[in-house]
């Protein structure tokens, strides 16, 4: 402990031990269960459950690619969270950084009304934004419903309450000297906004990313009501191993394994900023 | 913030306006025949997975192109789907133009309105009405107006049970009566293996059996003027009865109460089960490995007798309807495509894959539907199935009455005591909570 | 819009903006730029939030049945009956209702309780470096960054009476218990349903208060151990109290993701929950997709609405109002 004046006691280091591996089973026992499990014949994960594979397989892995069309729906939901994430991250600055460095009338409202739509239960606005979409295709011939469109505008404004206000508070922390000194070099707020508050919050801008491609990624209820046939997303995909005769346990746990590499890899790359990010922003 | 204020006020007037007026999209009467070359078609899921289904079907749909030249869309829709998304086509009016409904829905879906209503002109189009079997008939939608569907597949309850296991138990005949199950339960149990499976987390399938047993004490769930009268004694009984055969009667294993996803048809074809109570099975067991010769088929057992009508009934008239969204933008294309479903020829190729029975007379007549097991469902339907309530509060019935049975198999595997109290405070609830109108 | 924030702005400007320099020509360009930079968010709010949010509303007040769905724009007025419905805790959809939130609010405080003490605790334990501090942390962080529905499909695999881990564990392994229990359906399922929901939600907390503890100034500590307060009593009198703004927001949102959450229980339970976990977003999602009944299920989705409101509201009021004489 080199950075502390005085070594800890042994009841601290003892009760963090013991604490630190009780949690770390308790978080570690579902991985280790999707992992062994996905390598398992049938049989195992049809039977009492058993802790090590009675054979070793990679068949899962094959299978899951036919028993329900996982690579498209991959894609759709690759195309659905990483567009909901780009778009949400941009208007998200663009807010932020309007509340961050100026004053003006109904700030105070839009910041509350923006945070309070995050306690809106989904439940609630579900049929209507779906009668809305509706609508407006009919209306304007604007395909909302059912098409990765309508679900990419629903998942980005999902994030966005959280990402504004994480986002105000980064901005927050960033010099003002800074922009101002840019605005003084001839940039418009603008330039100002994207050469220099924009680059000094990367960390606060990738944290909110991580956290918008994530709310679309596993997002269930919208994906099962809005999409069809074509745009099905993950979310709603992965319920297809489990609607055959047969529970292909194995499957399901493959392909919620490869559905999870992803995101989990990423976020665990970039958790580093997400710390960084929410220690500056969020948490101030 | 006053402007805000004011643009919110106008998005939202402006929203609303646009929800009132164009809403539904499919409100128009009639359907049109603006794109005669193309349909959409929504198959459920008949076969072992999504894929086989699109197998089955693919063939048949390119012949319909080759007979007519309309192509059609094909997309299978998983059960847990199906009626969601049947009542957000509904709702949005953007849906497929012809689908399959599973036949108990056809009520509840008439009411909304969506359906295309079978009348003479429309049935004249496809082969006139009298090409269908009564008994199937009798499940397309309220007594008395125009069917909302027409009957695609037929299927029936039979008793599946494994010769073997019964073989060692030294049974020798399978049980015609609740009583000689319970009593060949005991044989069975005593061989180690389980008895009789279920699906008591699985609503529908809770309804299908509770539907019969009421029958079989003589009581309905519904009276004659179609108000929901789910406390009678009678129907108390039924239910109890059903569920004891887990409580007391201890056939029904207690981790049956949590299957849902048709376990215990994986756990008669791994023969680890004696018996399973099914619709048409045979495609499925086969699809899992479990050859014909293994297991016999006979009808579900009854209280005593013989199976037949009125407290003799011993499965419900399941199938699979096949309707016409009133809005289609190919009328034409929509009956032609369900003139070439329900075709002799078609009937033949779908239901031998599907191991259903057909609901038109001329084809169940063909050959391929005297085997000993097709049989059975065969009989059963002609002579002891009914058809469940065809009221427009059926699938709301479902809903209530299965979630009833769920949470007292819950209950039960839970070693917790099933009473005639507790069955009835059930119901109670279920009742309660059925639409007023 | 443009017309009031013309003037308005002016009058008061923020020692913000008035040190901007004003060399544009295009004042009137400047003043409104906020409002511009605000637009996307305001109409992606307005599209997708506030509006639907409304047109519920108005739902709530409709008989909206499988009968009208088609042209719900025709389905008759039903004045408060939807209300009335609901809140007739004497009838049993009324009465479900009732014990359905009765189950949200138990669930949902023990969950917040659990997943804020298992994350400050981590957090603090691994406030010091140690060996494997990293490689733990990311560990911790899993669960959270697993997509929902693939971590509680993984549960519901361990929860299964016959085949699961759980009772494997639990009864054929230590023999705790004489039969194999239920977890899915019955009275246990509560406990299956916040075991899920503190696995998922803890390292949630565990990030914030994280991030939180590294503001805290370090000379508090060395002044601390000045005074010679032991490591416990730091964390005693340092620690907790300064992680007090932060653990105010963590609450609030651990509180109302908790309270709305619709995947966890939807995926463990299905569309039929069992009683004992009948969360009030599944209830709802039963009572209006279910049994087709929109108007009644929009008018549950308001009361929720009208409560988290009074809640939300409360409790900043109350926190704020703490905060505020415990800085004077």
């Amino acid at each position: 402990m080199p950075d502390s004046p005085m070594a800890p006691p042994r009841s601290f280091l003892w009760s963090r031990r013991v604490f630190l591996a009780l949690l770390a089973a308790f978080v570690l026992t579902p991985v280790y269960v999707m992992v062994s499990s996905s390598l398992k014949p049938l049989a195992d994960v049809t039977g009492r459950f058993r802790w090590l594979p009675s054979e070793l397989t990679i068949r899962p892995y094959i299978d899951i690619w036919s028993t329900v069309p996982l690579a498209d729906y991959f894609v759709n939901s690759l195309i659905v969270a990483g567009a909901a994430t780009v778009c949400s991250v941009v208007v998200a600055v663009f807010a932020a950084y309007a509340v961050s460095r100026h004053e003006f009338r109904g700030k105070r409202v839009f910041t509350v009304t923006v945070l309070s739509t995050q306690m809106l239960p989904g439940i609630l606005f579900l049929l209507p934004l779906f009668l809305m979409y509706v609508n407006i295709g009919n209306a304007t011939g604007i395909a909302l419903f059912g098409s990765r469109g309508g679900l990419i505008l629903t998942y980005l404004t999902f994030s966005l309450p959280f990402s504004i206000w994480m986002l105000i508070g980064y901005f927050d922390s960033v010099p003002r000297d800074l922009d101002e000194a840019a605005l003084v070099d001839g940039c418009g707020p603008l330039g100002a906004l994207f050469r220099v508050v924009v680059p000094a919050a990367v960390p606060g801008i990738v944290a909110v990313a991580v956290y918008a491609f994530m709310t679309a990624w596993g997002e269930v209820l919208f994906a099962s009501v809005m999409t069809n046939d074509t745009t099905r997303t993950l979310a709603v995909g992965l319920q297809g191993y489990s609607t055959l005769n047969d529970v292909y346990w194995n499957q399901i746990m493959a392909a919620s394994l490869v559905v999870s590499v992803p995101v989990v890899a990423g976020f665990l790359l970039l958790q580093r900023y997400l710390v960084a990010g929410l220690t500056a922003g969020a948490v101030k | 913030m006053r402007s805000i204020r004011a643009a919110a006020v106008g998005a939202v007037t402006l929203s609303l306006a646009l929800a009132a007026t164009a809403c539904g999209g499919g409100t128009s009467t009639g359907g049109s025949d603006d794109s005669p070359k193309t349909l959409t078609y929504w198959a459920s899921n008949q076969g072992a997975s999504v894929a086989v289904d699109k197998k089955v079907l693919q063939p048949e749909l390119d012949k319909f192109e080759k007979q007519t030249g309309i192509k059609v869309k094909l997309e299978v829709v998983p059960w847990s789907d199906l009626l969601n998304r049947i009542l957000t086509a509904t709702t949005s009016g953007q849906g497929p133009d012809v689908l399959n409904i599973g036949n108990t829905w056809s009520a509840s879906l008439q009411a909304t309105g969506a359906l295309l209503p079978w009348d003479q002109q429309n049935f004249a189009k496809i082969g006139g009405r009298d090409r269908f079997v009564e008994a199937a008939l009798g499940s397309t939608g309220v007594q008395g107006k125009d069917p909302a569907a027409v009957p695609l597949y037929s299927m029936a309850y039979a008793l599946y049970y494994n010769k073997k296991i019964f073989a060692d138990a030294g049974i020798s005949k399978p049980p015609a009566t609740w009583d000689e199950l319970i009593a060949d339960g005991r044989k069975i149990k005593a061989r180690g293996k389980s008895v009789l499976g279920a699906e008591g987390a699985n609503l529908s399938e809770n309804i299908h059996h509770v539907f019969v047993f009421a029958k079989q004490h003589g009581a309905d769930f519904f009276a004659a003027d179609g108000k929901p009268d789910f406390t009678s004694p009678k129907v108390v009984e039924a239910v109890k009865s059903y569920v004891d055969l887990m409580a007391k009667d201890k056939v029904i294993p207690p981790g049956d109460a949590e299957y849902a996803q048709n376990q215990s048809v994986s756990d008669f074809a791994k023969g680890k089960q004696a018996m399973l109570l099914w619709q048409s099975a045979a495609a499925n067991l086969k699809s899992q490995g479990m050859s014909e010769d293994a297991y016999g088929i006979a009808p579900v057992p009854v209280r005593s007798g013989t199976p037949g009508q009125g407290s003799q009934v011993n499965s419900m008239v399941a199938g699979i309807n096949i309707a016409v969204f009133k809005n289609t933008h190919n009328l034409d294309g929509a009956r032609k495509f369900v003139k070439f479903m329900t075709s002799d020829a078609e009937q033949k190729i779908l239901n031998t894959a599907y191991s259903t029975v057909p609901p038109v007379a001329s084809a169940q007549q063909d050959p391929a539907f005297g085997a000993p097991d097709t049989a059975v469902l065969k009989n059963t339907l002609a002579t002891s199935a009914a058809a469940l309530p065809q009221v427009p509060s059926e699938s709301q019935f479902e809903t209530t009455v299965g979630t009833a049975v769920k949470e007292l198999f819950a209950d039960a595997a839970a070693g917790r005591a099933v009473t005639t109290d507790s069955v009835k405070a059930k119901l109670e609830k279920a009742q309660q909570q059925m639409p007023a109108a | 819009m443009t017309t009031t924030a013309l003037k308005e702005p002016v009058r008061e400007t923020s020692p913000g903006a008035a040190r901007a320099p004003r060399r544009r020509p295009g004042r009137i360009r400047r003043l409104s730029l906020p409002y511009l930079l605000l637009l996307p968010a305001l109409l992606l709010e307005l599209l997708v939030h506030l509006v639907p949010m409304a047109i519920g509303i108005v739902m709530s007040f409709k008989e909206l049945t499988q009968f009208y769905i088609r042209d719900w724009g025709t389905a008759p007025w039903s004045g408060l009956d939807n209300y009335r419905v609901s809140v007739d805790f004497d009838a049993p959809v009324g009465k479900a209702l009732l014990q359905s939130f009765g189950v949200t609010v138990g669930f949902t405080l023990l969950s917040v309780a659990l997943c804020w003490l298992i994350g400050t605790a981590a957090a603090v334990f691994m406030q010091d470096t140690f060996r494997g501090r990293g490689l733990l942390r990311a560990l911790f962080l899993v669960p959270y960054a697993l997509p929902v529905y693939t971590a509680v499909i993984t549960w519901v695999f361990m929860f299964q009476h016959d085949n699961g881990l759980v009772n494997h564990v639990l009864h054929d392994q230590l023999h705790l218990t004489g039969e194999p229990s239920f977890w899915l359906i019955g009275d246990n399922s509560f406990y299956a349903l916040l075991t899920v929901s503190v696995w998922k939600g803890w390292p949630f907390a565990f990030l914030i208060v994280t991030a939180g503890l590294q503001n805290i100034p370090r000379e508090l500590y060395e002044a601390a151990a000045l005074d010679g307060a032991g490591t416990w009593q730091q964390i005693r009198r340092i620690t907790l109290p300064s992680l007090r703004p932060v653990n105010q927001v963590l609450v609030l949102v651990l509180f109302l993701w908790t309270f709305n959450d619709f995947n966890t229980p939807f995926v463990l339970f299905g569309r039929a929950a069992p009683e004992a976990a009948d969360l009030i977003s599944v209830h709802i999602y039963q009572a209006s997709f279910v049994t087709w009944n929109f108007g009644t299920g929009s008018a549950m989705s308001v009361l929720l609405l009208l409560f988290l409101l009074v809640v939300t509201g409360g409790y900043l009021l109350l926190t704020s109002r703490g905060r505020r004489t415990s800085d004077a």
